[in-house]
């Protein structure tokens, strides 16, 4: 495999995409960046099947347009991170920002750790194999899947008591599924989210999101597969018509 | 878009500003050159019991004579000079910071006013609103606070805001939307101890501007954050509410959260919500506020603006960017966000 290390200390982001595109143009497997700190806009727009270790902090909008990479960030994620990302993964060894997964339309964003407020926010799928997923090792604060239209938004909460405590789940919610492990309160439901029952056949359909996201933090998938979930979705399929249209 | 730094060493070790200057440069892409500025706290040690008040001044001459008359009418001038500052490329200076360091007179003030706060506060208002080529933007004890209109790294230098040693620190790196890029309008901003920096806009300014100047503020600045410093001004050092009180007055819980409360803060937030409903900020903010006591940093109560804690030790980082956070400290510890609302308070060890 060719592999290419590239210290980022003190780089600024446009020199440092400018690098990885070259690396990626010049046939790199593996791109191993070290010292990342702050430094937006990694990796939007790039395509292949290559994939790049993050040894640090990446600055926000982490994969924006993404289509193809994987990126394994070993530390905290900023703000956005996935946002409009087309295919491939993030995985973050960490916690993320606000907005984590912004209008994604396809791929994989796993947080093994808590995200800030407005999680999958305007996340989208134009079709049923180009699905976005967003998995939350953690909890999520506010208005998790804020104007959601597609894909699938999964809370584990692992190490806590409710995996969310925080409102407005789904706030203006008009598609996709958010599933929360355990209950959810009434109250923390957003305008338009509705509660519906997670059978055997949704269990079965995202227990391979489950083992995938458990093989890359190391955790034991048994104790996600025997467990009861919470599943929110939209009231109705144009939940605000009577908003937006005079007829 | 803004970029914002709070720092507390809560033991009052004193750190100098190179490293903020480049924690603020980190997050430049939340400016556009239109303003940036700093505060600190702890940088006067020989004056601290005058007030330091710093001045833009257009020249020299009819403004000076003007601020120097008014603060003879109630005070003794300690000491005054022109801020050292060192030419920079990025920075037209169109005008001149001055500083001086002023004591109030008990003589003068008798039965006119009851506090130096009380006078002070008089002379910045009347400076501000009347007289033409003056703008005093820093009038507290040991403190300071200087900006205008570049780069974070451009004014850090103009300033050579190296040489001085704080234990308190704001920064902030401007993108304004919605009023002019000017000296006077770059965060932070500042009445008596009270420093602001904040990203976001208050939309409820009308509102809340019309309810200070009801006590006698005057907002000159052009833009919004001003009326942040004057209503902790007024609710902390004037109506003597804690911080946490004047955070829960300026972002209050939803009076459906308000419900959900056990009866006695339930009570407690109701009263604080229908007292102070003209000091209710809207609108997406992210605010660090430096006192006399600590930072208090806090948002709006949805979360439209960023903000991210960090601890290390006596050290209580509060910043838009991990990042920055991170390049002010590589061993900081217990970095998270906090929620909506929430007062983020780093008080001094006594």
């Amino acid at each position: 495999m060719k592999t290419v290390g590239i210290d980022a200390k003190g780089m600024h982001y446009t020199p440092l995409n400018q690098k990885i595109r070259a690396a990626v143009a010049d046939g790199a497997e593996e791109i191993i960046l070290d010292n990342v700190l702050g430094q937006r806009f990694i990796g939007d727009g790039l395509r292949g099947n290559v994939r790049i270790i993050i040894n640090g902090v990446p600055g926000g909008d982490l994969g924006m347009f993404m289509s193809g990479p994987t990126c394994i960030i070993h530390g905290n994620a900023e703000h956005a991170p996935g946002n409009t990302m087309d295919s491939g993964m993030l995985v973050i060894h960490g916690s993320a920002g606000d907005a984590v997964a912004h209008s994604m339309r396809g791929g994989k964003v796993f947080v093994k750790n808590n995200i800030g407020y407005r999680g999958g926010i305007h996340m989208k799928q134009y079709e049923v194999d180009a699905r976005p997923i967003l998995v939350i090792g953690g909890t999520a604060h506010s208005f998790l899947g804020e104007y959601m239209a597609g894909g699938l938004v999964l809370v584990l909460g692992i190490g806590k008591e409710k995996a969310m405590t925080d409102r407005g789940i789904g706030s203006g919610i008009h598609g996709g599924e958010i599933v929360i492990r355990g209950e959810v309160d009434d109250y923390l439901l957003g305008v338009g989210a509705k509660k519906f029952e997670f059978t055997e056949a949704d269990l079965e359909r995202i227990a391979p999101i489950i083992k995938s996201f458990c093989e890359q933090f190391g955790y034991d998938p048994a104790e996600f597969l025997d467990t009861n979930y919470t599943r929110i979705g939209p009231a109705s399929s144009r939940p605000f018509a009577s908003k937006y249209v005079w007829e | 878009m803004c970029g914002i730094i709070g720092f507390i060493d809560r033991t009052k070790s004193r750190m100098d500003g190179s490293s903020i200057k480049v924690a603020l440069s980190l997050m430049n892409e939340r400016g556009s050159g239109d303003g940036a500025g700093y505060a600190a706290y702890g940088i006067y040690p020989e004056y601290a019991d005058c007030y330091a008040l710093h001045v833009f001044f257009d020249n020299l001459t009819e403004p000076k004579k003007k601020v120097d008359e008014l603060l003879h009418q109630w005070g003794e001038i300690v000491h005054q000079e022109e801020i050292p500052t060192t030419p920079q490329p990025g920075i037209k200076k169109v005008h001149i910071p001055w500083r001086y360091f002023f004591k109030p007179s008990e003589n003068l003030m008798e039965g006119r006013v009851a506090s130096e706060n009380d006078v002070v506060m008089h002379i910045v208002m009347e400076v501000n609103a009347t007289v033409k080529g003056a703008t005093i933007f820093s009038s507290g004890k040991n403190m300071g606070v200087f900006k205008a209109s570049g780069w974070p790294e451009d004014v850090a230098n103009f300033y050579r805001i190296e040489d001085y040693k704080g234990y308190i620190w704001l920064a902030h790196n401007r993108y304004p939307t919605n009023s002019p890029g000017w000296w006077g309008g770059a965060h932070p901003f500042n009445l008596l101890n009270w420093s602001v920096v904040h990203n976001g806009e208050i939309t409820s300014y009308g509102t809340n501007q019309r309810y200070v100047e009801e006590y006698g503020y005057k907002c000159t600045a052009l833009t919004d954050t001003e009326v942040v410093a004057y209503l902790f001004d007024l609710l902390g050092r004037q109506h003597e509410l804690s911080h946490e009180m004047v955070v829960k007055a300026l972002a209050p819980p939803f009076w459906d959260d308000i419900d959900r409360m056990p009866a006695k803060e339930a009570e407690l937030n109701k009263v604080i919500r229908l007292t102070y409903g003209s000091a209710l900020m809207n609108g997406p903010f992210a605010i660090v506020v430096g006192t006399e006591n600590g930072i208090v940093g806090f948002t709006d109560r949805i979360k439209l603006r960023p903000l991210v804690v960090g601890e290390n030790g006596s050290k209580l980082y509060i910043s838009s960017e991990e990042a920055a956070i991170r390049t002010l400290d590589p061993e900081v510890k217990n970095i998270y966000t906090p929620r909506a609302g929430e007062p983020i308070i780093g008080r001094f060890i006594e």
